[in-house]
């Protein structure tokens, strides 16, 4: 195979893509974002504008519903970074069926693939949705507290998760837990009896995202729903993608910060000059300006890495890392940079702030 | 399309100056060290190597691909100068500066000269003097002059902080023609050594990098020939003229970011090696609130070199694809001068005593690295120049 010229810029298809992304961001999103946080909704509409992409369904095989399309990560990145500069509810929500399909992709059996992809690569967004974390101090998605026993043929599960998206108007759960001394992945009907979903959450970030906590008691689970079977799947490249997933999730909310507070500061005038003319604000600018560059890059490195097919354990990790630290101060400089406006709702550097935090603290949200 | 995976060429430039590096410089690290401004000798082998030169001209289309592996790509060779400068530097930052005849002088004279200077000049050893004691980030403030007489051009003041300027062959010094034409007056000339009324007049006794000779320059009424001008000696009424100058500095900040990039990463993988001698396994998995703050202070020094590397990267393949890079060379410098201190400083204090210790190298990079945040534009002026990009203001308003 011809190795791949080493590059920063993006291809025809990835620029299109990209621009097709943030004019319908901007359509779509740029003035209702406000609303869809304060009223705590997304407009099915907007997702399923989204879904009209064709990106998730687009790499599904054509024998399972898809459009056989070859998988790229990169894109995904650049596909997220847009829909979160937007804005990060709409992000997670309209990429969540494909956080549910991809790992089926990547390691479901013939079976599985068969009978949970098809229903999910319609023309109309369906929800399906995939649950991580768990309600407790110190949670590890590798040291989860989430198990699954295996008792004859049948996984026997017991746990709680919480933070998952649109778990209610999901028919389908792909649920992480740990089977001794393994990290697996059960798809889980809603309709299991041992499966309880609790009231919607009310969390810091992403309001207009409704997340559930979901209980499981003895929820049984059938050996063959086990992700990959007797073999189980590749816990660790999941958890690597989802990473590099949220690092890019990170830099669109933090270029929409930036760009809003560097506009603000040219336009804001006290002390008789804009007070971008000073040099503490202008400083904090350029900062945000490369930082936003270098979780970028970090981000679109990792996705390279997955593009190539090589495991990215430590690239995922980093970007993420880095994504997490760098969109709290992003965000945070966003509101510092608006001063007392910056701290009113009618201003998104107050939203950004919020959402932002997320970066860090979750894990499994989305997926490239 | 977007791809950020090393190619084989790139892995191989990589490793083989570090192999250069490992065998070479580190050896001698700590000698020279010791030794301030003692001559590197064992350096003089690279006299006869070509390490800065004129791009060749560039072939028609076709046979353009090198010739031992088909499909193998070839990295432009700026992203090849930042990779081999990362590696030198990861075995000494001083002695990188003191390789003979790749000083920025050289960059300058390689930039503008003509073909009579190039082959008059080409092969000699340059330092590039412009700081002055009155001028330092204000580099068009300067007041040395230059004033012609005749056939030739009459120098006077005073340059200090010029990096190799015992060891160099001649210097390029940045002069005034016309006070009153501010910034439109300066030009840069150079100067051979033994030249009457030019003398070295001191050397400094520095933080970091004790390895490499920084000296001052007195011009006393010094002659050259009136062809020893780079450029045009027109005064043009633009500023057009020091801008060209000041893109010199678009090349070679990426190089300077390169730099630290080097040093960092030295020390980190002193540190890496004493956190796996202890028994701590990094793993890049678990939720980094759940390691100890040594191994989250690694991961999170680790990413930050990952994003320094990437935007010095980026500047240098921008300018291999003919792109104006003057932004994204301004990002890659204020990042990785100012974070390069900082992980650096970060290194000794996880290292304990091993980084007090003069046993060890760490309290050296440590020293050495913060020259990166300050030569070339402090880590002030980086920032005030990605500031003004992005806000599109001048320099009047944002001073
Ligand atoms: C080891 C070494 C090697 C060197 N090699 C060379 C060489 O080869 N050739 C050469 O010509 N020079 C060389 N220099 C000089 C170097 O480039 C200057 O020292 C540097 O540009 C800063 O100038 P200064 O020291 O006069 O500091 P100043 O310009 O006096 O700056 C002092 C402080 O004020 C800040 N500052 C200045 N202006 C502004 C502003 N507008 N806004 C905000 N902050 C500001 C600076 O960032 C700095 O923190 C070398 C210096 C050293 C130490």
């Amino acid at each position: 195979m011809e190795e791949k010229e080493f590059s920063f810029r993006m291809s025809e298809e990835q620029r299109t893509m990209k621009e097709t992304v943030a004019r319908l961001v901007k359509d779509v999103v740029a003035e209702n974002a406000h609303d869809m946080d304060e009223k705590k909704a997304i407009p099915p509409a907007f997702i399923q504008k989204v879904w009209e992409l064709g990106a998730t369904v687009s790499v599904v095989p054509e024998e399972y519903g898809g459009y056989g399309m070859e998988h790229s990560p990169i894109m995904n990145t650049i596909i997220l970074e847009e829909l979160a500069y937007g804005d990060m509810a709409l992000a997670i929500a309209a990429t969540l069926p494909s956080l549910f399909m991809y790992p089926i992709l990547d390691g479901g059996t013939d079976d599985q693939k068969k009978k949970y992809l098809p229903p999910y690569c319609g023309a109309s967004y369906k929800p399906c949705t995939v649950a991580i974390n768990e309600p407790r101090f110190k949670f590890d998605p590798v040291s989860m507290e989430t198990k699954a026993e295996k008792r004859g043929g049948t996984y026997v599960l017991n746990g709680k998760k919480c933070f998952v998206p649109m778990a209610k108007d999901s028919a389908h759960l792909l649920i992480a837990a740990a089977t001794g001394g393994t990290n697996d992945l059960f798809i889980i009907a809603k309709e299991n009896p041992g499966l309880k979903i609790g009231d919607r959450e009310k969390n810091l970030g992403a309001y207009a995202l409704d997340t559930y906590p979901v209980i499981l008691e003895n929820c049984e689970v059938p050996a063959g729903d086990r992700l990959g079977g007797d073999q189980g799947c590749n816990y660790g490249t999941f958890l690597q993608k989802t990473r590099v997933a949220l690092s890019a999730i990170g830099t669109g909310v933090s270029r929409a910060s930036f760009e809003y507070a560097r506009d603000y500061a040219r336009e804001r005038v006290q002390f008789g000059e804009p007070i971008a003319f000073r040099q503490s604000i202008a400083f904090m600018i350029a900062e945000m300006a490369y930082e936003v560059d270098a979780m970028r890059l970090m981000t679109w490195k990792a996705a390279s890495a997955l593009e190539a097919g090589r495991d990215a354990k430590r690239e995922a990790y980093l970007a993420k890392l880095y994504a997490g630290e760098m969109t709290m101060k992003i965000t945070d400089y966003g509101v510092q940079i608006l001063g007392g406006h910056g701290y009113i709702r009618d201003h998104p550097v107050e939203r950004y702030y919020r959402n932002g935090r997320g970066i860090a603290i979750l894990e499994g949200m989305t997926i490239v | 399309m977007i791809n950020l995976e090393m190619t084989q060429k790139m892995i191989e430039i990589k490793n083989g100056m570090n192999g250069v590096a490992q065998s070479m410089l580190r050896p001698i690290s700590r000698h020279y060290d010791d030794n301030e401004h003692q001559y590197p000798k064992e350096l003089d082998v690279f006299r006869s190597m070509k390490i800065m030169s004129r791009p060749k001209k560039k072939k028609k289309d076709g046979e353009e691909q090198n010739p031992d592996k088909p499909g193998a790509k070839k990295p432009g060779s700026n992203l090849a100068m930042t990779i081999t400068i990362e590696e030198m530097c990861w075995g000494d930052l001083g002695l990188l500066l003191s390789l003979p005849n790749a000083g920025l002088g050289n960059a300058a004279i390689i930039a503008v000269a003509t073909d009579e200077q190039m082959e008059q000049f080409g092969n000699k050893w340059a330092s590039m003097a412009i700081t002055e004691p009155g001028a330092g980030s204000d580099s068009g403030s300067i007041t040395t002059t230059a004033k012609l007489d005749g056939n030739e051009w009459v120098l006077n003041g005073e340059k200090i902080f010029v990096t190799c300027a015992e060891r160099c062959d001649i210097a390029v010094i940045w002069a005034t023609v016309d006070k009153s034409a501010g910034k439109a007056g300066i030009k840069s000339f150079i100067v051979e050594k033994g030249r009457p009324g030019f003398k070295l007049d001191k050397l400094e006794h520095k933080l970091g990098i004790r390895s490499n000779d920084t000296g001052t320059y007195v011009l006393d009424d010094c002659r050259i020939p009136k062809e020893n001008i780079l450029g045009s000696p027109e005064v043009k009424q633009s500023t057009e003229g020091f801008k060209g100058v000041m893109k010199t500095f678009d090349n070679t900040r990426p190089l300077v970011a390169s730099m630290s990039l080097g040093v960092t990463r030295a020390a980190l993988d002193f540190t890496r090696e004493k956190i796996e001698e202890s028994g701590i396994k990094l793993d890049y998995e678990k939720n980094p609130n759940n390691v100890s703050s040594l191994e989250k202070e690694f991961y999170l020094m680790e990413a930050n070199l990952e994003a320094m590397r990437l935007l010095t990267w980026r500047s240098a393949w921008m300018m291999d694809n003919g792109e104006f890079n003057n932004l994204e060379a301004s990002m890659a410098k204020a990042k990785s001068g100012r974070q390069g201190t900082l992980i650096c400083q970060k290194c000794c204090d996880l290292l304990g005593p091993l980084g007090l210790s003069c046993d060890h190298l760490a309290e050296k990079w440590m020293r050495d690295v913060k020259i990166t945040d300050i030569f070339e534009g402090t880590g002030q002026i980086q920032h005030l120049i990605v500031a003004r990009n992005i806000l599109e203001f001048s320099s009047k308003q944002l001073k």
